[in-house]
């Protein structure tokens, strides 16, 4: 069996970690689709501390026989890791949408200076269109 | 004069010194080239001596990187509905006296793509760093095996593409070193790519980006990006442009 206090514990963060995500998602600072994989951790950690025969159950599956609250970091451990590549993954995917707006905002700005130059009634938005792509070619 | 009106396309940052002479040597050529340069990121004034000389400008926000720039360009050329397309650095390494070379086997429709090939044909003009020239052998070796098409020269930037090559580049390019692993992609979308000999000349002003540390970290990065694409599946252009 856990002892008490570590089982107590380690209920009471898991319970605190449960209700920041939820008032994260309450308050629309957190996605849905980012805040489930912070419940799942909270919820597994809530059951495994609570649970104060399971813990050494697990541990006795795994072969951990010194010391089964051991298991609660390792579990945590592993949630943090596939956070983190979860992460990574967001964060390529976020640099690939950057990447394509840079490229069509370039590619726009472009077209708008192409037009501008052609139409002939417009000197002062031309004018004032140079200014703002261009302040090096003033400065030569 | 006549035939379809050719794109260069040029990415180039902090080329203000170099890129003059390369817009310059390009329109020189005949009537029918049109020059779009990429400027990345540049903070001198490679946009305004780019326009000077009778290119059009696309300026990046910020810097991609080459692999980055070169698409835009090939976006631009692709919207823009040019049947032709060549790729030449900014530096002024590559001579725009190769570009009709380059494009003579698109325009007989023998090939999609064309690489300006160090390696080639024989050729004393152009020795590289002992680091660099083993790269380069390295990647030729392993694309050639992996893709079992002969090819000598996987890191040229100097290239030239028909429309199929165009679609290709635009909607899907590589970033950080792209040219090894843009030749994989050619060559797994079965478009017909060709090499020819050319010479490549010193790099007139700056240095080169590649350093020898840069060097094997390159090597790294690109040949398990090359393992990495081996294994994922491709669509052809032709599908991937029908809505």
């Amino acid at each position: 069996m856990t002892p008490v206090r570590i089982s107590l514990a380690a209920a009471i963060a898991s319970i605190l970690l449960i209700l920041v995500v939820l008032e994260l998602i309450r308050g629309r600072r957190l996605k849905e689709r980012y805040a489930l994989l912070w419940l799942v951790t909270g919820i597994v950690l809530l059951v495994l501390s609570a649970w104060r025969g399971g813990l050494n159950t697990i541990a006795g599956w795994l072969g951990v026989s010194t010391y089964p609250p051991a298991i609660l970091f390792a579990a945590a451990t592993l949630f943090v890791i596939v956070l983190l590549l979860h992460y990574s993954t967001v964060l390529s995917e976020l640099h690939d949408r950057n990447v394509v707006l840079a490229q069509r905002v370039a590619l726009l700005e472009q077209r708008l200076q192409e037009l501008a130059g052609r139409s002939p009634g417009a000197p002062e938005e031309e004018g004032a269109e140079r200014e703002l792509t261009e302040p090096r070619e003033r400065a030569r | 004069m006549s035939g379809p009106r050719v794109i260069a396309v040029v990415p180039a940052r902090d080329e203000a010194d170099a890129i003059g002479p390369v817009v310059a040597g390009v329109l020189a050529l005949d009537g029918r080239f049109d020059v779009v340069v990429v400027d990345d990121g540049s903070t001198d004034a490679t946009a305004a001596v780019a326009a000077e000389h009778g290119a059009a400008v696309v300026r990046l926000p910020f810097n991609l990187g080459i692999g980055g720039a070169v698409q835009t360009g090939f976006q631009y050329a692709l919207s823009k509905g040019y049947a032709l397309a060549v790729r030449l650095d900014g530096d002024g390494q590559h001579d725009p006296g190769e570009l009709p070379k380059l494009l003579a086997p698109v325009e007989r429709g023998e090939a999609d793509i064309v690489t300006g090939s160090r390696f080639a044909g024989e050729n004393d003009g152009y020795r590289p760093p002992l680091a660099r020239r083993a790269g380069i052998v390295w990647f030729a070796k392993l694309v050639s095996l992996l893709t079992r098409q002969r090819v000598t020269d996987t890191t040229s930037g100097f290239q030239a593409l028909n429309r199929k090559g165009i679609a290709l580049f635009a909607g899907d390019y590589p970033s950080d070193y792209p040219e090894v692993e843009a030749t994989l992609l050619v060559l797994k979308h079965r478009l017909r790519l060709a090499e020819v000999p050319v010479q490549m000349r010193e790099r007139t002003h700056g240095t080169s980006s590649i350093t020898f540390l840069r060097s094997v970290y390159y090597m790294l990065k690109v040949t398990l990006a090359l393992f990495v694409a081996m294994f994922r599946r491709y669509t052809l252009p032709e599908e991937k442009a029908r809505p």
